[in-house]
């Protein structure tokens, strides 16, 4: 039983991480359609950031984590306008083309502009475990956890009740029609990257604290499982990618706890088959009828 | 997934690439013959991607050969003396730009010896390349058994290896896990996306005496261990082996140590980096044991290996990594190769190479064997707040 609470620990520390990440390709995709490969690579982004201004200037945790998002979400928005604005029009296989190109780049730029040996992240917070009857939660694990719901809310707060929110859902629904009615697409398109990989940049320090190991690919694997799980939970849903990202988490904690470690990642992508082939719009996705 | 797909398509251009490279190379006789006044030596070599670390050690370890031996005035060809020329050339950890690297090498260059892989797999993939060119190639680190091997049990002619195979590895682990730790219920916990480590660990479960609970896998890059650690820990085992790289093991030893495993945890030469212990934390890195073919304790007993270490620490700030000394040995063989030979041609080279005897190299007295295998001296290291506390010799 110690094991089973262990374990659901386990699960549930992975996938939050993975609804962080998932959260942003959702965001992106309700609005234009769009799935940002290079989400994994802006989480990558944040983690650096984190270890030098840390190393560097000396930040402490909050510093690092709010600057991190900073640092996420004007990259972000630097991807948008640079590589996806001019696409626009375009079909929607060369803006994902080009999502692939712009991972590829942010990969191999980083590599060789840090190396890509793997660098231990400073702990600017001391881990501190806590035994509950046997069941070990360290003070990161509750961090992540507590952070990753806190994030969650505001994203929820501000979709549903701000204008800029209103304004996103509305370009989400309908494009053109947004327009007609006074909304500049380009702000909320910006506006939805912006945020979404603010999440980005924050899961990466929260990541390179919890595992103390960052380094260019770091992305990539992290990027496509959250993808899976946007996928799973509902692709365009926010409650669905929280929902999607801790299903994840749970199903690799107990693929592996029950002696079939090498096959984890496998069962990942067989969910997202399943799932694809079973509910095509995912747990909450919404199944829109197109019209004719 | 939509970079397996990327990966294959380059693959596919690269494959065709390398045939019509090859195509130009059969014409005039075997082998490449030296010209000029320079001794052309390629390297092939992970300098980027998963194993760019190890790489990037080795690149330092054979720069410093050459330039130790071109301020000498070279290598003695017969009875003239030629510098060395190196040609670094990075395989980004790919297989597929692995085996066109050793193309380019092999036909663009003309270099009539290579230095590299660091890795199995890529060390692999260049094989059919350097066969073709008839071009010997010295691995500083490719450990496993079949990498000096054809499939017909016959050994590869130009592929030789600067460190022991992993069989010797696994079961030397696997004995002193018995004999010394005294553990009996052992798990292992083995990295299967690399040669290396699935390698490894068959050799240990053969070997090992007790009995093993517990077999499970992780891949390049993983960065959760939590769930299996758990599982290990629910059977109460009284050590771990974890054939794998210092990236993830690193983070097996943290979480571990953080779960409160508190049992030894025997690893292998991929351990052997002190970027392990800043990435496990100092403080969890206690009672961890790893099998490494150079140990600066036990090499400051060799005058060759002191001037080794010296000279790195004094060209690089650092101490030397296992890596840097097996790639200065690779480079150091060639050149004892040649001298014998009195040749710099590259068939030559190949069968000097496979004449080495009890060459007294910094990691220890290198005797190739008719595999093509070094055999040597093999220590085991224990960390103890992530420093070197011991090492033992094992003959």
């Amino acid at each position: 039983m110690q094991t089973f609470w262990q374990q659901l620990i386990n699960g549930l520390s992975l996938g939050s991480i993975y609804a962080l990440l998932a959260l942003g390709y959702t965001m992106v995709y309700g609005i234009i359609k769009l799935i940002n490969f290079a989400h994994g690579d802006i989480y990558m982004l944040g983690a650096f950031w984190g270890y030098y201004s840390i190393n560097l200037w000396h930040f402490n945790f909050l510093e690092a984590l709010l600057s991190s998002m900073i640092v996420g979400a004007a990259s972000g928005v630097i991807i948008e306008y640079f590589a996806y604005r001019p696409l626009r029009q375009a079909p929607r296989i060369t803006a994902l083309i080009t999502a692939i190109g712009v991972s590829f780049f942010l990969e191999n730029g980083m590599s060789y502009l840090f190396g890509s040996t793997a660098r231990d992240f400073p702990q600017v917070i001391k881990q501190v475990n806590y035994n509950f009857g046997g069941v070990l939660i360290s003070n990161i694990q509750i961090l992540i956890l507590a952070t990753a719901a806190i994030l969650m809310v505001a994203l929820q707060f501000i979709i549903k009740k701000t204008k800029m929110g209103t304004a996103m859902r509305a370009v989400s629904v309908d494009a053109d029609a947004a327009e007609l009615v006074g909304i500049s697409l380009n702000k909320t398109i910006s506006f939805t990257f912006a945020i979404g990989s603010a999440l980005a940049g924050a899961a990466g320090v929260l990541i390179g604290l919890y595992y103390n190991s960052i380094d260019p690919l770091m992305g990539m694997t992290p990027g496509i499982k959250a993808f899976v799980a946007a996928v799973v939970g509902g692709i365009g849903s926010v409650p669905g990618a929280t929902i999607g990202g801790f299903l994840i988490g749970l199903l690799e904690t107990l693929v592996q706890s029950v002696g079939l470690s090498a096959y984890k990642d496998a069962a990942v992508y067989l969910v997202l088959i399943v799932i694809l082939l079973i509910l095509p719009a995912g747990i909450l996705g919404k199944n829109i009828k197109e019209k004719v | 997934m939509h970079k397996k797909i990327i990966n294959s398509i380059a693959t596919i251009m690269l494959t065709v690439g390398a045939l019509a490279g090859c195509s130009t190379a059969s014409s005039g006789s075997k082998g490449i013959q030296a010209t000029g006044n320079n001794v052309k030596i390629g390297v092939n070599m992970e300098l980027s991607g998963g194993a760019g670390g190890y790489g990037n050690q080795q690149k330092q370890g054979i720069q410093l050969a050459v330039d130790e031996i071109n301020q000498h005035g070279g290598i003695k060809v017969g009875n003239k003396k030629k510098k060395i020329k190196l040609i670094i050339k990075d395989n980004k950890t790919a297989t597929s730009t692995s085996a066109s690297v050793a193309a380019q090498l092999t036909n663009n260059d003309k270099v009539t010896s290579i230095v590299g892989p660091a890795t199995t797999n890529a060390g692999t993939a260049q094989t059919p390349n350097i066969t073709k060119a008839a071009v010997p190639a010295v691995s500083p680190s490719a450990t496993d058994p079949g990498f000096t091997m054809q499939k017909n049990g016959k050994v590869q002619p130009y592929v030789f290896r600067a460190c022991y195979q992993n069989n010797f590895q696994g079961a030397t682990a696997a004995k002193f896990t018995y004999n010394n730790l005294n553990a009996r219920k052992v798990a292992v916990f083995y990295d299967n996306s690399t040669d290396y480590g699935t390698g490894l660990a068959k050799s240990f479960k053969h070997a090992f005496k007790g009995k093993v609970v517990a077999s499970q896998a992780f891949s390049a890059g993983d960065k959760d261990f939590n769930a299996v650690l758990t599982s290990f820990k629910s059977k109460n085992v009284d050590a771990i082996y974890v054939p794998g790289y210092y990236s993830e093991v690193g983070l097996i030893i943290k979480q571990a140590r953080q779960a409160g495993i508190k049992v030894p945890i025997i690893g292998t030469d991929g351990m052997a980096d002190p970027k392990l212990a800043q990435i496990a934390g100092a403080q969890n890195a206690s009672n961890i044991y790893y099998t490494t073919p150079f140990s600066i304790s036990q090499a400051s007993k060799s005058a060759t290996a002191r001037k080794f270490i010296s000279a790195y620490q004094k060209r690089y700030h650092q101490k030397a990594p296992t890596f840097s000394a097996l790639a200065y040995d690779s480079v150091y063989i060639i050149k004892e190769a040649i001298e014998k030979e009195k040749s710099a041609d590259s068939t030559k080279i190949a069968a000097g190479l496979a004449k080495i005897k009890n060459y007294d190299g910094v990691t220890g007295s290198i005797t190739i064997d008719k595999h093509h295998n070094a055999t040597k001296p093999i220590a085991i290291e224990s960390l103890k707040n992530g420093k070197v506390a011991n090492s033992i010799a094992i003959k």
